[in-house]
């Protein structure tokens, strides 16, 4: 097929897709139906892989449609539906805003063994250690964090002033919403990424994609026996070079009349910039073996890709053993002794939901009450921005499953509310010596009063007064409790994470007595 | 502190934005609200009907809205709307009684009425689920959020032991008149929660109430100037006890009863009686009845008992 039209059908699609996916992250009014993540994120390459091995669920299958793709088109995948590829193309056309020779790219080598050495690092991992390095390179959930860390307090930003404004005029559809920022070290991996994904965006189009991203290396090595595929029109051909230097991946070699299929990403650049129909889509045509892909190269990389297998097996035991669930901390110094960080309902326990998040940071996002914040070291060293409760930030609210619905890799499987009212995530514990009651010998009970199966209640202290106590097997964990408790800077009640979730027990009901028909005074 | 701040130095010209924004406000604070003449009696309690009928009883026998709320006059209305419950879990103030009151405001004369709470549980999800948004929307009312720190400004209160200043919502000091809506419930906090504990949803930092011995703090707060006009107490269902919040609606007892009073304290009395407590056990009661802000007493009340 020869058609610039191609690569329009590309621009267009690739738009919607960008601002589904960032809307899916932004979106703080939670307009978005539970029902609408599922098909959403269905295509995403690694969630879906994720979700089908590591949770099991058989219905995830996007990813094996993703492989049917690349094998019968190529890299489709990376320019039409993966969302961190179709940014970096948004930002090279910035890039080309700035200076125009930042998009003219021309013929580059590969950085073959980085490639391969980072996909079967990130395989290698996962197979024997982990989900650790794709947490930090799955380009969805490098988009996630991008768009939760940075683009949504922008966004925020915009909306408070415009609400601010509106609100002089008593006009209130608008709402604000406070911008809270996540722990300074949470932002160290987001940031180096916009760094280094931002400035290789700019000046190299798809370098990142070609060098270091897992995915984009994988589709690359399938994309090489795909049916369909970017092609010289020998007869056509001029070797003017445009279509090198249009081609983002830096992957035509125009002199040679070759294309180095494992970089193409399907962008149809090279077919639109070319002027005499040198350059088109389709079929692949058998032919001859070339010179440059003979043997020698596949029987070394193979070498390669088995040897460091072997290497890595060793690595990969020793990563593991430093970082399954986390161990207890005592620390007689530290008031609010938490034996084990809270994980959100549904997540099974922390062993299971720490082997199964890339820390895309969906969940903290679609939170509506903050509870669900970016960790550093709750999990480990290795667990940093995997989403952990933090009752500081806010308390999960009692009718509310959101984060159940939205998880696209299994680590937080989809909870019914009536089930997720009986789930102890974690429970509470309460600590006399910092309690306002005990300590200043007046009222208070906050805790109580946000408890919602009353797991917290009041029974009589010293005087008139009340002092909480707490029923455990009603206690759900919700941290309601530790979010108002008021003391500073310890609370004087906390909720201990559940290493396995269990099941707390339905709040007992009483009959009142009759209603009075008569007023008492 | 640390994210505050961080807010401060990120957002500066944000801040600034909103600061030059809110002078507007000052001229209003400074002019006051005037004290509504013509109720005859200490309390009007109904008994017997559903809460937006009681209600046209109640406010008849205090000589109509009109007493309160005059020709072009913006409105605060101020229900319970705390807990992410529906209507039937009697956690927050029934939402057609405040459908009701507004519709008797823009009877009156009102320009605008405003709603809005503090609330506990996610303030979206209360609004909607306890049928108070839709109902203020329907009385063709605005619904105004209260969940970020920008919307309260800082404010004295005169003689007050603990609460010496506190944070309140911009509309507090922006309305001509203030209608406080409490539903009337068991608290584990402060025993019972009624009129005054109210206010705990009109103030941006509430944990300072509870640090700072909270039943003096309740009864400070009545002492600042913008009080409201009138109390209208829900006690349709009662929770009689795991409140505020309930567990289940088994916890309720259906009294259908409303109050209607201009005296705050003498409203929180009568409710603590239909708690079955004294009103002086009610520590903010006897604390608020003893700063002179109102009358606990019940048996030298002039009340208005009418049933349905």
């Amino acid at each position: 097929m020869k058609s610039s039209a191609l690569k329009h059908i590309r621009t267009v699609f690739a738009v919607l897709v960008l601002l589904l996916f960032a809307f899916l992250f932004i979106d703080f009014r939670g307009t978005l139906g539970e029902k609408a993540f599922g098909p959403i994120l269905y295509l995403q390459f690694v969630p879906s892989l994720l979700k089908f091995l590591i949770a099991g669920v058989a219905a995830a299958t996007g990813f094996i449609v993703v492989i049917i793709l690349t094998l019968l088109t190529g890299r489709t995948y990376c320019s039409f539906l993966c969302p961190l590829g179709i940014l970096q193309d948004a930002v090279s056309r910035v890039g080309g805003l700035i200076k125009r020779r930042f998009r003219k790219y021309g013929y580059k080598k590969p950085y073959t063994f980085l490639r391969y050495f980072i996909l079967v690092l990130t395989a290698g991992i996962l197979l024997l250690g982990g989900v650790y390095a794709l947490t930090i390179l799955d380009p969805y959930s490098i988009f996630g964090r991008f768009m939760t860390y940075f683009a949504k307090p922008v966004a925020l930003f915009i909306n408070n002033l415009l609400a601010s404004l509106l609100g002089k005029f008593d006009i209130y559809t608008l709402y604000k919403v406070s911008i809270k920022p996540f722990e300074l070290a949470a932002y160290i991996v987001p940031f180096a990424f916009l760094l280094l994904i931002g400035l290789l965006a700019i000046r190299y189009g798809r370098l990142y994609c070609n060098t270091v991203c897992p995915v984009g290396t994988l589709l690359g090595l399938l994309s090489k026996v795909s049916l369909f595929r970017i092609r010289f029109e020998e007869s056509n051909c001029t070797r003017c070079g445009r279509c090198a230097l249009s081609c983002k991946s830096s992957c035509i070699d125009f002199l040679n009349k070759h294309v180095d299929i494992s970089r193409c990403v399907n962008c149809f650049n090279c077919i639109d910039a070319c002027k005499e129909n040198g350059m088109s889509y389709g079929l692949v045509r058998l032919k001859k073996k070339d010179k440059q892909e003979g043997t020698g190269t596949d029987t070394s990389r193979r070498t390669f890709i088995a040897g460091s297998m072997v290497l890595l097996a060793g690595g990969s035991q020793l990563l593991r053993a430093q970082n399954t669930a986390p161990t207890p901390t005592k620390d007689s110094t530290v008031k609010e002794d938490r034996l084990y960080p809270v994980t959100p309902p549904g997540s099974i326990g922390i062993e299971s939901f720490i082997a199964r998040c890339t820390a895309c940071s969906l969940c903290v996002s679609a939170c509506p009450t903050n509870v669900i914040q970016p960790s550093v070291n709750e999990y480990g060293f290795a667990g940093i921005m995997q989403p952990r409760m933090d009752f500081h930030s806010g308390f999960c609210n009692y009718d509310c499953n959101r984060c159940t619905d939205v998880c696209p890799t299994g680590a937080i499987m989809p909870l019914m509310i009536e089930a997720k009212k009986l789930t102890q995530i974690g429970k509470a514990v309460f600590i006399k010596d910092n309690c306002v009651v005990n300590t200043e010998k007046t009222a208070c009970g906050a805790c109580s009063e946000h408890c919602p199966t009353k797991a917290c209640h009041m029974v009589p202290f010293e005087g008139n007064l009340l002092i909480p106590e707490i029923k455990d097997e009603i206690c759900i964990g919700c941290g309601a409790c530790e979010h108002a408790c008021p003391t500073k800077p310890y609370k004087a009640i906390f909720v201990d994470g559940n290493a396995i979730h269990e099941a707390a027990l339905k709040p007992e009901t009483e009959k009142l007595e009759a209603v009075p028909s008569d007023f008492p005074f | 502190m640390k994210r505050r701040n961080f807010l401060r130095s990120s957002l500066g010209a944000g801040l600034a934005a909103g600061t030059f924004m809110s002078f507007g406000r000052l001229e209003k604070v400074l002019a006051g609200t005037p004290v509504p003449a013509g109720a005859n009696y200490d309390l009007i309690a109904v008994m017997g009907g559903e809460p937006a009928a009681m209600f046209d009883m109640g406010i008849q026998a205090m000589g109509g809205m009109g007493t309160f709320v005059s020709k072009g006059q913006k409105v605060l209305v101020k229900p319970n709307i705390g807990w992410d419950v529906v209507p039937e879990k009697g956690a927050n103030t029934n939402p057609a009684l405040i459908k009701r009151i507004i519709e008797h405001c823009f009877r009156a004369g009102a320009k605008e009425v405003y709603v809005f709470d503090n609330t506990c549980d996610n303030w979206i999800k209360c609004y909607k689920n306890s049928g108070i948004e839709q109902a203020v929307k329907d009385a063709g009312a605005k619904i105004v959020p209260g969940n970020t720190e920008s919307y309260y400004q800082e404010v004295t209160i005169p003689n007050a032991k603990k609460l010496t200043s506190t944070k309140v919502h911009e509309l507090v000091l922006s309305s001509d008149v203030f209608i406080n809506v409490p539903i009337l419930k068991n608290h584990s906090s402060a025993r019972m929660t009624g009129a005054l504990k109210n206010m705990m949803g009109v103030v941006w930092d509430r944990g300072y109430w509870h640090r700072n011995n909270l039943n003096q703090c309740i009864a400070d707060y009545a002492l600042f100037p913008q009080k409201p006009a009138l109390n209208v107490m829900d006690a349709y269902n009662v929770m009689m006890r795991n409140g505020p919040r309930g567990v289940s609606v088994a916890d309720l007892s259906n009294m259908k009863s409303l109050m209607l009073s201009t005296d705050w304290v003498a409203i929180d009395a009568a409710g603590a009686k239909m708690l079955g407590k004294e009103p002086g056990s009610i520590e903010h009661i006897a604390l608020a009845a003893g700063m002179g802000i109102g009358k606990m007493d019940l048996s030298t009340m002039n009340i208005h008992r009418m049933k349905m």
